[in-house]
């Protein structure tokens, strides 16, 4: 597919990108903490990833590879027409491999392929305010941000303790960035919090339709929220992967018939395949 | 006598033309029950907001052990609002969370200050619960199932639980009927008592005051007409309007 004429180099006029470029410049001094920008109406609807498109358009450049994953999988509907428009607009290379890409943009989940030092991953975020179920006002949200006021967030994981014996977040699950700010990691699953522990790629994260950007810095401290007798526990189906028999990968559940068929595969599709062409030919000599 | 935990001089504050404090002083030393009594208007919640630092007056100073409340910083006042200081406010639904179980409200101010062991945090709550005399079995029953005294003792406990040195109290009592307002004073009396509390209480209950208080401040229109040990001024009223409010008091 070729470039289209008339539209800057990745969509975006070059004022927008370094508007963008400036905050995600402030959100990496200061990682975990929101910083707000002028999204700009993006050829798609709010939800479906016009925060990580905008800061992905900002940090493109012609010699970038682009990953784009929509819940684990490179070949869904979003993940099809982001990595086609970013194709029109700024003609740069796609792949659906890990570790080729030197920019991934992912929507529900973090590569299970641990991410390298020349790597950026991008997340989109629909809801960027930790909070935002337990202080309904952005404004008093804040000023409990700025004091690291942090107490109701446990009193949520108190309660589902206490009545369902376990902290039922699955998803979107809290997590404490450098020890200072707390922060919502987009709703990849509770099972990938522990990736973003000290990765070693930059991770940024673009809400659209809440105009915020935040980032951590590679490297970076980031904890789940728990209690010390009831540590943070990644949740993952205990079953192994019916396509490439992994037993550590997070696995999505797929219904087969309407007879109550089912088995489970890895969501991260890139690694799995990769995984069956490992072990295809051994397979064959055995 | 020990330097006064809290103590204020000089407080006034206008809401427009209306003078809401006028020149008000006021000291509260470790341990004293302190009750400011006066008539609906006369100023009592206005000067219990402005001496916990919820509101700035217009002239006046408030200092806790030296420092003045209203130049320090406000997180320094909300770490100061959650540990030493307790505010305890008339209606329950302002002091508590109704969406978050018993146990979660008594749990949050020591999750506040870093508790993170569950276990722990919920026997912490029990006692409380117990310390009020809230059965423990309902410890994960919504605040909203409870009745108004339950409420309020339920209130009590998640301001005492961090054991705070000075317990602001704005009409505790107000909304609840007679044998439960009696049960409350009592409740609030023993735990003043054991925990060597210091309590500001407002209260337009002249009984309340005589039950709970060492000292009594008595304002009317913004200003503190009259003040001193409790059974001084209640029992030789000096100011017209207190030997008014002290005979206005029906005998029961």
């Amino acid at each position: 597919m070729s470039t289209m004429d008339g539209y800057n180099f990745a969509y975006l006029d070059e004022a927008t990108k370094r508007m963008i470029r400036r905050a995600i410049l402030k959100a990496v001094a200061i990682p975990g903490h929101q910083i707000p920008f002028g999204a700009r109406e993006m050829p798609l609807p709010y939800g479906w990833g016009t925060g990580g498109i905008q800061v992905t358009a900002s940090i493109l450049g012609p010699a970038d590879t682009l990953k784009v994953i929509d819940q684990g999988a490179d070949d869904t509907t979003n993940a099809v027409s982001i990595r086609r428009f970013f194709t029109r607009v700024a003609g740069v290379e796609t792949t659906a491999r890990t570790g080729e890409a030197s920019i991934i943009q992912t929507r529900h989940r973090i590569p299970e392929k641990p991410l390298r030092e020349d790597q950026i991953i991008v997340y989109q975020v629909p809801q960027p305010e930790p909070l935002f179920m337990l202080e309904p006002r952005r404004a008093e949200a804040k000023r409990l941000h700025a004091l690291a006021d942090y107490g109701l967030m446990h009193v949520r994981l108190y309660e589902d303790i206490a009545r369902l014996g376990h902290i039922a977040k699955a998803y979107d699950y809290p997590v404490m960035v450098n020890a200072r700010y707390l922060m919502s990691p987009s709703p990849i699953p509770a099972f990938d919090n522990p990736k973003m522990h000290r990765m070693a790629a930059l991770q940024l994260f673009g809400a659209g339709r809440e105009k915020r950007i935040y980032a951590i810095p590679p490297h970076t401290e980031v904890h789940s929220l728990d209690f010390e007798d009831h540590p943070f526990r990644p949740i993952r189906a205990p079953h192994a992967c019916a396509l490439c028999r992994s037993t550590d990968t997070y696995l999505d559940e797929v219904i087969t018939d309407d007879a109550g068929g089912r088995m489970f595969v890895c969501s991260d599709t890139d690694f799995c395949a990769e995984r069956q062409a490992r072990a295809a030919p051994q397979e064959a000599a055995e | 006598m020990t330097a006064p935990l809290l103590a204020a001089e000089g407080l006034t504050l206008r809401f427009g033309a209306i003078p809401a404090l006028l020149d008000v002083a006021i000291d509260v030393a470790e341990g004293e029950v302190v009750a400011i009594v006066g008539e609906s208007g006369s100023g009592k919640t206005t000067l219990l907001r402005v001496l916990s630092g919820m509101m700035t007056p217009d002239a006046g100073t408030v200092r806790w052990l030296g420092d003045d409340v209203h130049a320090m910083g406000e997180a320094a006042r909300r770490r100061l609002m959650r540990t030493a200081w307790g505010f305890v406010h008339q209606n329950p639904r302002d002091g508590l969370r109704l969406a978050v179980s018993a146990g979660g409200n008594v749990g949050e101010r020591l999750m506040a200050v870093g508790a993170r062991h569950y276990g722990n945090i919920r026997a912490e709550a029990l006692s409380w619960l117990a310390k009020v005399e809230i059965d423990g079995h309902r410890i994960d029953d919504l605040p909203r199932t409870f009745s108004g005294g339950m409420q309020q003792r339920l209130q009590i406990a998640r301001t005492l639980v961090t054991r705070p040195r000075l317990v602001f109290m704005d009409e505790p009592t107000g909304g609840l009927d007679v044998s439960v307002q009696a049960r409350l004073l009592d409740l609030i009396r023993s735990l003043s008592r054991e925990l060597g509390l210091s309590v500001l209480i407002v209260t337009h209950d002249i009984a309340a005051a005589r039950l709970l208080a060492d000292r009594i401040l008595v304002m009317r229109r913004g200003r503190v007409v009259e003040q001193g040990l409790t059974d001084r001024v209640l029992d030789d009223p000096q100011h017209p309007y207190t030997q008014l409010l002290v005979s206005s008091v029906l005998a029961a």
